[in-house]
C-alpha cells in the first residue's frame, strides 16, 4: 500500500524523524491560508508547492492542461502559492513513471522553503538475497537511484541490518562519515537514521526512501521528500493506516477485486484471464502473449474458486472494454473440475458474456467438467492444454 | 529414492483441529502419510479424524510423544511465524510452513531465529509443500496426479508444479520429489539447496525448476547449475509480460527498480546450459526429450 508524500511525512513526524513544516491543501484558498501561517511561523518568504500523487519525477513532470507548469513549485509569497496551486489542482500531470495519461493532481503539500547546502540519498527496503532490511545510502541526492545503482553502483552505500538487535548507531555512523558528513552535521544524520530505521519497523513498512535527504545552510538534517509503502500483510496489525488510503490513486476494478479476495492486476491487452494460482495465472499471460495477442489483466482466483467469486472475477474482467476474449485457465486439484464448471456456467448466466469464452480445466473429473460445459448450450469453448486454450482464444478474437 | 521426505517421515500438523489443517490431514493420511500428531494450543489430549490422531498443546509435547521429524503449518498468518520458530526450538527437522500472507518483517525475524538453528529446514511459507509420490504427502497438493519416477520438480508456484507433475506422470516420467518452494520474498530452503538436493539423489535423473519474476533466486540457482549440476535441467520462468512494480499474486513476484526480470533470469538459466520451455504447456516434453537425448547418447 502506497501514501501520499504528506502523509508519509506526518507520520514520519510524529516517530522523530525530522521533516520540513508545511500542510497539505485541496483548493488554491486553503493553500494561500497555510503559506501565510508557514511564512509567519519561519520568517521566511519561500514556500514550496508540491502535487500530491503517488508517482515519482514530480519535480520534472508537465501538467497536460498546463505545459509549461511543473509538478512542483517554488514561489515567494502566500498569493503566488496559491495562483501556482489553481494551474496544479485538478489538473493532470504526467511523469515518468505515471504513463502518458498521467495522474490527476487533487492535494498539495504546502511546505517551508529550505536553504540546501547538501543532497543525500537514503532508503531502507528488504534485501531479498539476506532476507534482512539493509539502509542504503548515496551522495548522489536528488537523483534517480536506479540510475545510479546502474552506472555507478559503488556509489551506493550499504548497511544490513540485524533482526535481533536492529539497525545499531555504529553502522550509523559509518555511513554518515563514508557519506563526508562533519560535526556537527554526523550526530544529526546518525540519530535522523536511527529513528527512520524505527519508524520502518513500526510502520511495518516495505519501502521508506527519503530522496533526497538534506543538509541545511544552518546543519540541520532533514527529510525533504518522501516515499512510504506498507507491506501489504501487515496492514491487519495497522487499522490506523487504512485512513490514509486514497482511493482515486486505486483502480477501482482492483480495489473491488481486493474485497473479494481475488488478486487481480489491471494491464492494457485485450483478452481478459482467470486463472488460478499466481504462478499460472502469469504463464497464462505469457503463453497469451506467446501466439500473438496481449492479456487485458492479472486475475488469481485463488485455491478456492467458488461459484460467488467466479462471477465476481467474470465482471471485473468485463467492465473493461478492451477486452474481446476471455480464457479461464483452471488447475482442478483438491477443487473438482465439475465444481468448477458448476461455477462457471452459473457466473455466465448471470453476467451475460458477451465475448467469446474458453475454458481449459485439467484436474480431477475434467472429462465430467468438460462435458458439464460443452453440454451447458452456453458459447464457451472448451480447450484441452493451455497452449490449445489460448490458440483458441486468439483466433476467436481475431476479426 | 527421493529427497527430504519418504515413507519413514513422522508428521505433525500444526494447526490441525483449523478447517483446512484437518481437511489437508485426512488428506495426506489417505494418502498413505504416516501423520502421527496435531498441535492446536489449548487443545491438548483431544484426537481428531476419529481418534487416529492425537492433538497436543505444543510442538515440543508432540515431538516428544511421537517423535515427529517434520512438521506443516497451517496457521492463520499473524501467528505463523511464530508456529515457525516454535518448531525449530522444538529440534524438528523438516518445518514446511503453508500459510500464505506472513508479514514480510515476521519472516525476517523467524530466518534470523532459524539461523541458531541448523538442525532445522524450512520450506515456504506461502508454497503447496513437498510430495514424494506413494510414500509422504506434506501440504496442499493433489496427490493423485503425482506417480513414482525419475525427475525432481522444485518451484516457486503451486499451480505451476501441478502443470509439470501432471505432464511428468502422463509422459511416463514420474516425479522422485516434488518441492514447493514459496512465493514470498524471504523463504526458507531455495533453489540452490533444491538443486544440490536433487544433484546427490542417485534416482532423480531430470530436474525441472520452476520460477517467476521477482529476487535473484533464479539467477543463484543457475549459477549454481553452471559449477555443480550434471544432470539435465528444464527451466521455466512465470511473468514475462508482467509490468514493473506491480505485485502479480504472490508477495515475491514483483519487478522493483528493473531488478527481477524474467528475461534476465531466462538468461541467466540458458548461460547454465538449462533447457527452457516455452510454455508451462511444454514442461513435460521438453524434459522427455532431454532425457532421451541423454539416454541414447
Amino acid at each position: 500500500m502506497k501514501i501520499h508524500e504528506y502523509q508519509g511525512k506526518e507520520l514520519l513526524r510524529g516517530l522523530g524523524v525530522p521533516v520540513p513544516q508545511g500542510g497539505v491543501a485541496f483548493t488554491p484558498g486553503e493553500v494561500k491560508l497555510v503559506a501565510a501561517d508557514l511564512i509567519q511561523r519561519t520568517g521566511n518568504p519561500v514556500v514550496v508547492v508540491k502535487s500530491q500523487i503517488h508517482a515519482g519525477g514530480r519535480g520534472k513532470g508537465r501538467f497536460v492542461e498546463q505545459p509549461e507548469v511543473g509538478g512542483v513549485k517554488v514561489v515567494k509569497s502566500a498569493e503566488d502559492a496559491a495562483q501556482i496551486a489553481e494551474k496544479m489542482l485538478g489538473n493532470t500531470l504526467v511523469t515518468i513513471q505515471t504513463g502518458p495519461e498521467g495522474k490527476k493532481v487533487q492535494r498539495v503539500l504546502v511546505e517551508q522553503g529550505m536553504n540546501i547546502a547538501r543532497e543525500l540519498y537514503i532508503a531502507i527496503t528488504l534485501d531479498r538475497a539476506t532476507g534482512r532490511n539493509t539502509v542504503m545510502a548515496s551522495t548522489e541526492g536528488g537523483m534517480d537511484i536506479e540510475e545510479v545503482a546502474a552506472h555507478t553502483p559503488e556509489k551506493i552505500l550499504k548497511e544490513s541490518i540485524d533482526p535481533a538487535v536492529g539497525l545499531q548507531a555504529f553502522q550509523a555512523r559509518k555511513l554518515a562519515y563514508a557519506l563526508g558528513l562533519v560535526d556537527p552535521v554526523a550526530p544529526r544524520f546518525v540519530k535522523f537514521l536511527l529513528a527512520l530505521a524505527a519508524a520502518y519497523d513500526r510502520l511495518d513498512c516495505a519501502l521508506l526512501e527519503v530522496n533526497p535527504l538534506v543538509v541545511t545552510g544552518d546543519d540541520q538534517v532533514l527529510a525533504l521528500d518522501s516515499k512510504v509503502s506498507f507491506d501489504d500483510n501487515a496492514t491487519f496489525r495497522h487499522k490506523e493506516l487504512e485512513e490514509l488510503r486514497d482511493p482515486n490513486e486505486e483502480d477501482p476494478s482492483e480495489l473491488e477485486a481486493k474485497s473479494w479476495d481475488l488478486s487481480y492486476v489491471k494491464l492494457d491487452g485485450n483478452i481478459g484471464c482467470m486463472v488460478n494460482g499466481a504462478g499460472l495465472a502469469m504463464a497464462t499471460m505469457d503463453i497469451i502473449q506467446y501466439v500473438g495477442a496481449k492479456p487485458a489483466n492479472f486475475l488469481d482466483v485463488g485455491g478456492g474458486a467458488t461459484a460467488e467469486r467466479v462471477t465476481a472475477a467474470f465482471k471485473i474482467i468485463t467492465r473493461d472494454p478492451n477486452v474481446r476474449g476471455i480464457l479461464v485457465n483452471i488447475f482442478g486439484g483438491i477443487m473438482k473440475c465439475d465444481t468448477i464448471a458448476t461455477g462457471v456456467i452459473a457466473a455466465v448466466k448471470e453476467v451475460g458474456l458477451k465475448v467469446p469464452l474458453v475454458v481449459r480445466l485439467e484436474g480431477t473429473n475434467v472429462e465430467l467438467g468438460k462435458k458439464m460445459l460443452d453440454e451447458s448450450g452456453l458459447a464457451i469453448t472448451t480447450a484441452s492444454s493451455l497452449r490449445d486454450a489460448a490458440t483458441k482464444i486468439v483466433e476467436l478474437v481475431q476479426p | 529414492m527421493s529427497v527430504l521426505v519418504d515413507k519413514n517421515t513422522r508428521l505433525i500438523v500444526q494447526g490441525i483441529t483449523g478447517k483446512v489443517g484437518l481437511f489437508h490431514a485426512e488428506q495426506s493420511l489417505a494418502y498413505g502419510t504416516q501423520v502421527v500428531g496435531g498441535v492446536t494450543p489449548g487443545k491438548g489430549g483431544e484426537t481428531v479424524l476419529n481418534g487416529r490422531v492425537p492433538v497436543f498443546h505444543t510442538v515440543r509435547d508432540a515431538v516428544e510423544k511421537t517423535g515427529a521429524n517434520a512438521s506443516v503449518i497451517f496457521v492463520p498468518p499473524p501467528f505463523a511465524a511464530d508456529a515457525i520458530m516454535e518448531a525449530a526450538d522444538a529440534g524438528v527437522p523438516l518445518i514446511v510452513c503453508i500459510t500464505e500472507g506472513i508479514p514480510v518483517a515476521d519472516m525476517v525475524k523467524a530466518k534470523r531465529f532459524l539461523q541458531d538453528k541448523p538442525g532445522s529446514r524450512l520450506l515456504g511459507p506461502n508454497c503447496p509443500g513437498i510430495i514424494t509420490p506413494k510414500q509422504c504427502r506434506i501440504g496442499i497438493m493433489p496427490g493423485y496426479i503425482h506417480t513414482p519416477g525419475r525427475v525432481g520438480v522444485v518451484s516457486r508456484s503451486g499451480t505451476l508444479t501441478y502443470e509439470a507433475v501432471h505432464q511428468l506422470t502422463t509422459l511416463g516420467l514420474g516425479q522422485s520429489t516434488a518441492i514447493g518452494i514459496g512465493g514470498d520474498p524471504v523463504n526458507g530452503t531455495n533453489f540452490v539447496d533444491c538443486l544440490k538436493l536433487f544433484q546427490d539423489d542417485p534416482e532423480t535423473e531430470g530436474i525441472i525448476m520452476i520460477g517467476e519474476i521477482g529476487g535473484s533466486a533464479e539467477e543463484d540457482g543457475a549459477a549454481f547449475i553452471r559449477e555443480h549440476v550434471t544432470k539435465p535441467v528444464v527451466g521455466f520462468i512465470a511473468g514475462v509480460t508482467a509490468p514493473p512494480g506491480k505485485r502479480m499474486g504472490h508477495a515475491g513476484a514483483i519487478i522493483s527498480g528493473g531488478k527481477g526480470t524474467a528475461d534476465a533470469k531466462l538468461a541467466a538459466l540458458r548461460e547454465a546450459g538449462v533447457s527452457i520451455a516455452d510454455t508451462p504447456s511444454d514442461l513435460g516434453s521438453t524434459m522427455a526429450r532431454v532425457l532421451g537425448a541423454k539416454t541414447s547418447a
